[in-house]
């Protein structure tokens, strides 16, 4: 790979990585507190889904790309080393906001690697592919709690809109465009933040109005995190989430 | 014969109800009605009973049966249903199939065959013996 595409194709996948291992570990967050068993099972799976793809991402980066092993990579960055958005950071707050959240982050994911999944490079196509079938699952779980909510009380309508448009301006912010995305477009590697974004707008324009809600109102995208600018949030998770792994790093697991 | 229950999640065929011992007062379900589920490991082999899930409509349930049922070994597809649409026997009737272990005649071990099957072990034992 040349230089020109090596640097924003390694930001790229490590930015997609460090959303996925910060959202696995919010979601972590309702294992045994969840509303109900059954929901709790289903949703710390989703959890659980996510972190195993942050790994399959931080692997390709170590075999491809020369990068420190996977756990060393997850457990050892702070803050402005970390490239995931301020949307994933966001504490988990009650369930609503934490399934509006779910919503719009799976669904973003699952157009993703519908467009990873044709990328020229082959070894994250593959990865895309494999991801799909899991995310998928998470797409048809958010959708049907949207929906049952909107469909419920006057109680579950209100707090599953204002969820909506409380979270809307931090998805917005996870389109955020790597430095030299182009090379990526022309190389056919990845068709840009842009168009995923338009892709994904349709897409949640149409199934938010179908349910019920009102379309959020427009806001300014909550960008920085995939520049390493973050919120007071990210860094106490890092520490949380390393605590164990920075205790004896060269221990064997 | 009535198709009425006390259990609000199940309808029980009451073969000769027992005006004696009546069912046990149930009181209405705080929980979210249950769905029984069913996994299919491959496609064209049966549907198997697994258990139950909690929710509130049918595709929570499926969305909970995945995961509750489903996470581990292989899977093709699943079916929910829910347990109040299941028709089911009643325990106290268990009588019905009381004298079914009798009726060998129904066993395929059961048919002259199977006398003629026994000899030929037999011979053959001795033979070699």
């Amino acid at each position: 790979m040349q230089d020109n595409i090596k640097q924003p194709f390694q930001q790229f996948v490590l930015q997609l990585a460090d959303n996925l291992l910060v959202m696995g570990h919010r979601n972590s967050e309702w294992t045994g507190i969840g509303p109900i068993i059954e929901e709790d099972i289903a949703f710390a799976s989703i959890a659980q889904d996510q972190v195993g793809q942050a790994w399959n991402l931080y692997q390709l980066l170590e075999k491809d790309f020369g990068f420190a092993h996977p756990d060393q990579v997850a457990f050892t960055r702070n803050e402005k080393e970390f490239f995931s958005s301020h949307l994933v950071e966001q504490p988990t707050g009650e369930y609503d906001f934490s399934l509006a959240r779910h919503y719009f982050y799976d669904l973003a994911q699952l157009i993703r690697y519908e467009m990873l999944s044709r990328s020229s490079y082959e070894p994250l196509a593959k990865l895309a592919k494999k991801f799909h079938g899991e995310v998928k699952y998470h797409v048809f779980h958010a959708q049907t709690w949207m929906k049952q909510l909107m469909d419920g009380n006057e109680v579950s309508k209100a707090r599953m809109q204002s969820a909506v448009n409380e979270v809307f301006p931090f998805v917005l912010g996870i389109f955020e465009s790597v430095e030299g995305e182009e090379a990526l477009i022309a190389e056919g590697i990845f068709e840009g933040e842009a168009a995923l974004k338009d892709a994904w707008m349709q897409m949640v324009g149409a199934q938010l109005m179908e349910w019920g809600y009102a379309l959020p109102p427009l806001a300014q995208p909550v960008f920085g995190g995939g520049k390493g600018y973050h919120s007071e949030y990210l860094q106490p998770l890092l520490d949380e989430m390393g605590e164990v792994f920075r205790l004896d790093p060269t221990a064997e697991w | 014969m009535k198709i009425q229950s006390l259990d609000p999640r199940i309808n029980r065929i009451q073969i000769d109800a027992d005006a004696e011992n009546p069912q046990a007062m149930l009181h209405p379900l705080e929980n979210w009605p249950t769905y029984e589920v069913f996994h299919q490991k491959k496609r064209g082999t049966q549907h198997e009973h697994v258990g139950i899930v909690h929710a509130p409509s049918s595709e929570l349930a499926l969305a909970f049966a995945k995961e509750q049922f489903a996470r581990r070994g292989e899977t093709v597809n699943i079916w929910v249903v829910k347990t109040e649409h299941m028709m089911a026997t009643d325990y106290s009737d268990a009588d019905v199939f009381a004298t079914t272990p009798e009726k060998t005649f129904r066993d395929p071990a059961a048919y002259s065959v199977k006398e003629k099957i026994d000899q030929w072990v037999a011979k053959q034992k001795n033979h070699a013996g």
